[in-house]
């Protein structure tokens, strides 16, 4: 055959850098567990990492209130920030994926407002009305908003997904966008009836913590996200078609309509489940993706979902270590944080690339 | 060589369900692909080129009639297993950032990796093939979206040839490119065509190159029928004057081409030969001469000889040493007087 004389000279240039990514990975996988340790150790106390370690191992000559502040506080919000951020950045690139569009994010199908709505009608109809959570912040208010917030998510996505099924993906955008607006007027006229205390804790909820999460809800939240990843993890090679459009990837056997589907099913539960335990948290969903291409300088899924998973956790990881302000009596918005660290990401790799159109 | 058809429709009709509503693009289409042979599809704009490009390609159902892929029914073919005997190259441009043509060309081995989507030594092999069989090699390593449209067009067309399917349909691939690039394109699927004993059809609007290249033309109406043969066969019995020609557009037959036809008021007579008088009366009829024959009466005459031009009007003789010339002097006078 004449081809193989040209085959020779091309096998070497054109294999992919998968040493530099596997070290990558490896460097990103570093800098998460260096962040997820100093967030353990630092805080309003500061403990070593030998007390850290003897606390998780339930040693008894530890202070047991100390104790309890590593297991039943610091661990749990940092295992929070950890999976909120693999579940924002994994449904970021799915969003982008799917919508061919950079700047798609996890929420573009509506499922925050959806959550803001449910937790606004919780804080500010039925809390007013005499159902006792007036702090919204004991175990079974806790409950209740989490409950609120997913049930709006899931109510605003069965929605869209319903009728995504008769359209084309521009549009299936469009009409999330168009659902977000007009719960976002719902939402502002609950606002604008409201007492002031009321709006209060409603503006602290849309702030976003990932310190909400007890081990208790962990045992729904942990298996919501794990199982969502899996679920993405499975699209890896029709998402890859997905990236010429619908029809090139029709053409090559990908059940493109099933596909986009189950992946926008999968994107929007992660997010959703984000959200309703959370609260929304901006940003991170963007910036993941994005930086991810960045630095893995591909488009293949099987290095992008891992790579995604990574990068969000370290940012989100990051954002919650900085947000609570080690050393500091103040504990500032996490959305503000996951933005400013978010932002000049895009910003940066937008403009070392020069163009989106080789991003995307 | 196997003439066996690959794709065959029986009383097929094409075009658009929206709700009740049914838009019928062309109905009662009998025509069939056979291996080796290169099919151009052309039709005025309109026509339905690209809807029955995608109706043989699964992409879209058809509203009637009998669809076949080697006998069997092409609805009745898994995704995976049509994708492996039918590959497209579509009008849709293709995003492509952060992707080599190496890697795209890859998305064309997608019907036989596992679900991994990881490479085999084989699939490798393929893609290079591919990658050589439109001379597109040297790109392997540069992105898609810094490729110009004639080398992505090409990376687009190793995509398909990757996917290793005996039937290849393609969507203007020669739109947007310049003629060389045209010619080459043309030449390079018409090879691969007879080498590789593919059955290839092609949507084109560009009439001279279809009737040099290829086997087969399918001719679309814009009244919904396809007229199908011979390039010269069609060209001799007057098959393009009638799908092509409209009031102000004449087929030639004898230069195989169209030509515009704004009714000539004056005629010139013309003498001499070679290529100076053919490009001569070209520029004449450009100029909205018509070219006298016995007996009409005559503007003005001009003799062509090489490198010469005599133009005789009402006696007087004028010299032009070269064609340009004459051309400024034709225009510059007032012939509606």
């Amino acid at each position: 055959m004449k081809a193989h004389s040209a085959l020779f000279t091309v096998t070497t240039a054109t294999n992919k850098p998968s040493n530099r990514g596997l070290g990558l990975f490896l460097l990103i996988g570093l800098g998460l567990l260096v962040v997820a340790t100093l967030s353990v150790c630092l805080g309003s106390v500061h403990f070593s990492l030998g007390e850290v370690l003897r606390a998780l191992l339930g040693s008894e000559e530890m202070n047991g209130v100390h104790r309890q502040i590593i297991v039943d506080f610091r661990l749990p919000q940092v295992v929070t920030a950890l999976l909120s951020g693999a579940a924002l950045g994994t449904a970021g690139l799915l969003m982008q994926t799917v919508f061919r569009n950079p700047l798609a994010d996890p929420f573009v199908l509506g499922v925050n407002s959806g959550a803001s709505l449910g937790v606004a009608i919780v804080l500010l109809v039925i809390g007013p009305v005499g159902l006792s959570l007036t702090d919204g912040l004991d175990g079974s208010g806790q409950m209740l908003l989490i409950l609120a917030s997913s049930g709006g998510a899931a109510a605003t996505l069965f929605v869209v997904l319903l009728l995504s099924r008769r359209v084309d993906i521009m549009s299936v955008l469009i009409i999330g966008l168009m659902i977000s607006y007009t719960i976002g007027a719902l939402v502002s006229i609950l606002m604008f009836f409201s007492m002031a205390e009321r709006l209060q804790s409603f503006i602290n909820w849309s702030f976003g913590d990932y310190g909400n999460v007890s081990w208790a809800q962990m045992q729904f939240f942990a298996p919501a996200i794990l199982g969502g990843i899996a679920l993405s993890c499975l699209f890896m090679k029709p998402l890859d078609a997905l990236l010429l459009g619908e029809r090139y990837a029709q053409s090559v056997g990908t059940r493109a309509k099933q596909v986009r589907f189950f992946v926008l099913l999968g994107a929007s539960l992660l997010a959703g489940t984000v959200t309703g335990f959370c609260g929304p948290i901006g940003f991170l969903g963007i910036a993941a993706p994005h930086l991810s291409r960045y630095l893995f300088q591909t488009s293949q899924h099987r290095v992008l979902i891992p790579a995604s998973i990574l990068v969000g956790a370290l940012l989100s990881v990051s954002a919650d270590f900085v947000a609570r302000g080690p050393g500091l009596d103040v504990v500032l918005p996490l959305n503000a944080i996951t933005a400013l660290i978010g932002a000049p990401v895009i910003i940066a790799a937008l403009v070392k690339q020069r163009k989106l159109k080789r991003l995307f | 060589m196997a003439t066996k058809a690959q794709l065959t429709a029986k009383q097929l009709s094409i075009g658009y369900q929206h709700g009740a509503e049914t838009t019928t693009v062309a109905r009662a289409l009998d025509c069939s692909l056979r291996g080796g042979e290169f099919v151009c599809l052309l039709g005025p704009n309109g026509a339905g080129k690209s809807t029955l490009i995608r109706t043989l390609a699964g992409m879209q159902p058809p509203l009637s009639g009998e669809l076949t892929l080697r006998g069997k029914a092409l609805n009745a073919i898994a995704p995976r297993e049509r994708a492996r005997a039918v590959s497209v190259v579509l009008t849709e441009t293709m995003p492509s950032g952060m992707m080599d043509a190496y890697s795209m060309v890859s998305l064309g081995r997608h019907p036989y990796s596992g679900w991994f989507g990881g490479l085999s030594a084989e699939d490798r092999e393929r893609i290079e093939w591919a990658l050589g069989a439109v001379g597109a090699m040297p790109l392997a390593n540069r992105q898609v979206a810094e490729l110009s449209d004639g080398e992505r067009q090409k990376v687009s067309i190793a995509r398909a040839l990757a996917q290793e399917a005996k039937l290849m349909l393609l969507d203007e691939p020669t739109a947007f490119l310049d003629l060389p690039r045209r010619v080459e394109l043309m030449s390079i699927l018409r090879s691969l065509a007879q080498r590789e004993n593919l059955a290839l059809l092609l949507s084109t609007h560009d009439l001279d190159l279809a009737l040099r290249f290829a086997d087969r033309l399918w001719l679309m109406t814009t009244d919904g029928r396809l007229i199908q043969g011979a390039p010269e066969a069609l060209a001799l019995d007057g098959q393009f004057a009638e799908v092509f020609a409209s009031e102000n557009l004449d087929w030639d037959a004898a230069t195989g081409s169209f030509r515009t036809h704004p009714v000539p008021c004056l005629n010139v007579q013309i003498e001499g030969g070679g290529l100076e008088r053919v490009w001569t009366q070209r520029a004449l009829e450009r100029l909205g001469f018509g070219i006298a024959t016995e007996g009409d009466t005559v503007a003005f005459s001009i003799k062509v000889s090489a490198g010469a031009w005599e133009l005789e009007r009402f006696g007087l003789i004028q010299l032009f040493d070269n064609i340009e010339s004459l051309i400024e002097w034709i225009r510059g006078v007032d012939w509606r007087g």
